[in-house]
């Protein structure tokens, strides 16, 4: 597990005069789950393409096994890719779309039909075999780009957006059956997503990038608990951000009459400006003041089923988050004061 | 009201053609209208005239060596407007198109003095050369079509499966080209095969195409054995398009192109 498959050093690459990537450090171990996670145009693609061979850095090397792979095409770099549109060959049956990796490799035709069927087998696709890609159903076709894809056990496997093109249901389903099949096989994989959800709940470790650069590496669990910034904390999950200053190590005044304690793993300097989350589920709605608690006015309710998103101004007008499990302990509507809890131990200190 | 307006339209279309046709069947040896009985006199006379033997074999030749030099040229020059990170492509789209605005007269005069002093006047090199120029827009054209609806995805994706660029070009690029290939050809063919004004300027008895013959026979003799030439000409022509649509769907070609 420790590995390392993929590095990149220093990786930078620009277009035009705009820089997709900044200097980019990162090591993929071998059998990871690794997403990049970010909003369009933080350069996640382009992190992609630059494993992939389909462009090169414009500075900064590129390792696979420890091999310089910088500027070797992408025919002979021996990895899987899986594009957002499938990109399965028109004018290609299934089958063939599948073999032609192996095809490619000139391996022996009993070895093809022996290898074809087996990937079939395995994304369920085993009759599938003399359509055409035009003939299959959105997630039909993604399952065929995975199985072609795998067939000729690729040293990495990339995924650029698989699941973006499917609705949500199918989009689930698929996301399951993705985490399954990589962890049966194996392979080490980079999976490229702006969805936080996807990359919560398939990665081993998550990259969140933004503006050519990542702002936080870490186990999901990690990412999001402790977000490393304020654009982590804003992307990862919805978050309520308070600014204030520290009075104590373990105090903050968010205003003259609000201060509110939080544990947080390094002492506040007393005096400094601090900015904190808090997550919206952590929030609770009490019914009186007590031990922690802090007024604020209900301004929008947004019921969701399961629970409802109140939206909350605090008395030195910071706005709050909170999700209410339904049903709502207390009645909820608009202009209501309302007291909240928010525990101490539920803060993140941003950098 | 519609019907009768397509009708009288495709009435006034024809209506030289059918003129033709009807009067290669005329026993007498004046081009008039109507005719005044059938034979097939003219026929044999056209098939068996010597000048028209020799020009039939050099239309031949002539349109195939320029059909089949244009379409990789044209082929390579679509995909470079298409794909490459050509500056001003505009311009090379412009110039490449260019020919179809030249006058006939002007090309044929210009291959002519280029011709001339390079020496190759009595060569049939020359005529494939001019039709390459000539129907290279129409290969163009036909195939930017193609390459424009061909998603480079395919492209990178065959190279990630281990495709090197040729094989890429091979396996994945040549077979999604196909509608506009096939389009470039025919259109190529039936160009190349029908080019009258510039072939003029540079050929003589020797190198002329079909449609020279029959000018010069024109100009010479008027008896209708051209009409029963014309007549050969458009039905081999047609047969071929036909063949074509029956054989690989001309209709899909031009309507869409996936």
């Amino acid at each position: 597990m420790d590995n390392a498959v993929v590095e990149l050093r220093g990786c930078t690459r620009d277009y035009g005069g705009v820089r997709a990537v900044d200097a980019m450090d990162l090591v993929i171990f071998e059998g990871e789950f690794l997403s990049l996670l970010g909003p369009s145009g933080c350069g996640k693609t382009t992190t992609l393409n630059l494993v992939a061979g389909f462009v090169e850095p414009t500075a900064g090397r590129i390792l696979i096994d420890g091999e310089d792979v910088t500027g070797v095409p992408a025919h002979l770099r021996g990895l899987g890719v899986v594009f957002q549109s499938y990109a399965l060959f028109p004018h290609l049956s299934v089958y063939e779309n599948v073999a032609f990796g192996l095809r490619e490799r000139r391996a022996p035709a009993a070895e093809i039909a022996r290898r074809v069927g087996e990937a079939l087998e395995l994304v369920r696709l085993d009759r599938q075999g003399r359509q055409r890609p035009a003939e299959l159903s959105g997630g039909m076709q993604q399952r065929v780009a995975l199985a072609r894809a795998l067939v000729y056990r690729p040293r990495v496997l990339l995924l650029d957006e698989p699941l973006a093109a499917l609705d949500k249901k199918l989009r689930e389903e698929m996301r399951d059956e993705l985490r399954a099949i990589q962890r049966s096989v194996g392979i080490t994989t980079v999976f490229v997503t702006h969805d936080q959800a996807e990359a919560l709940g398939l990665s081993d470790r998550i990259a969140v990038m933004s503006r050519g650069r990542i702002e936080q590496l870490g186990a999901p669990r990690e990412i999001y608990e402790r977000p490393a910034s304020r654009f982590v904390a804003d992307f990862i999950g919805a978050s309520t951000v308070l600014r204030g200053r520290a009075v104590a190590p373990d105090m903050v005044a968010l205003s003259r009459d609000l201060t509110i304690r939080v544990i947080v793993a390094e002492a506040l300097r007393v005096g400094e400006e601090v900015e904190l989350a808090i997550r919206p589920e952590r929030v609770r709605l009490v019914a009186g003041p007590a031990d922690g608690t802090a007024e604020a006015r209900i301004e929008g309710l947004v019921y969701q089923g399961s629970m409802t998103e109140v939206s909350a101004r605090l008395g030195d007008g910071q706005r709050v988050l909170a999700f209410v499990t339904e049903p709502a302990p207390i009645p909820l509507a608009p202009g209501h004061l309302v007291h909240l809890k928010l525990p101490a131990d539920a803060f993140m200190v941003l950098a | 009201m519609l019907n009768a307006a397509v009708i009288a339209l495709v009435a006034f279309m024809t209506l030289p053609t059918v003129v033709v046709i009807v009067v290669s069947f005329n026993p007498t040896a004046i081009l008039s209208f109507p005719p005044s009985g059938f034979s097939l006199r003219w026929y044999v006379n056209a098939l068996t005239y010597p000048q028209f033997q020799r020009a039939a074999v050099n239309s031949l030749w002539v349109t195939l060596g320029a059909v089949a030099l244009a379409l990789p040229i044209g082929t390579a020059a679509a995909l470079a407007l298409e794909r490459g990170r050509l500056r001003m492509p505009t311009l090379w789209a412009t110039l490449l198109l260019s020919p179809l605005v030249v006058p006939g007269v002007a090309a044929g005069l210009g291959f002519l003095i280029l011709a001339a002093s390079l020496g190759l006047l009595r060569s049939r090199a020359v005529l494939i050369a001019a039709h390459v120029a000539l129907v290279l827009p129409f290969v163009v054209r036909s195939v930017w079509v193609s390459a424009r609806n061909l998603d480079a995805t395919l492209e990178r994706a065959a190279a990630s499966l281990g495709a090197t660029p040729w094989r890429v070009f091979r396996r994945v690029t040549l077979p999604l080209l196909r509608p506009g290939l096939f389009a470039a050809l025919l259109f190529a063919g039936v160009v190349s095969v029908n080019e009258f004004v510039v072939s003029l300027f540079i050929s003589n008895r020797v190198t002329e195409i079909l449609p020279v013959a029959m000018y010069s026979y024109v100009v010479n003799y008027t008896d209708p054995t051209i009409a029963a030439m014309s007549t050969l000409f458009i039905t081999a022509t047609f047969a071929l398009v036909w063949l074509a649509d029956r054989f690989v769907g001309l209709g899909r070609v031009f309507l869409h192109h996936r």
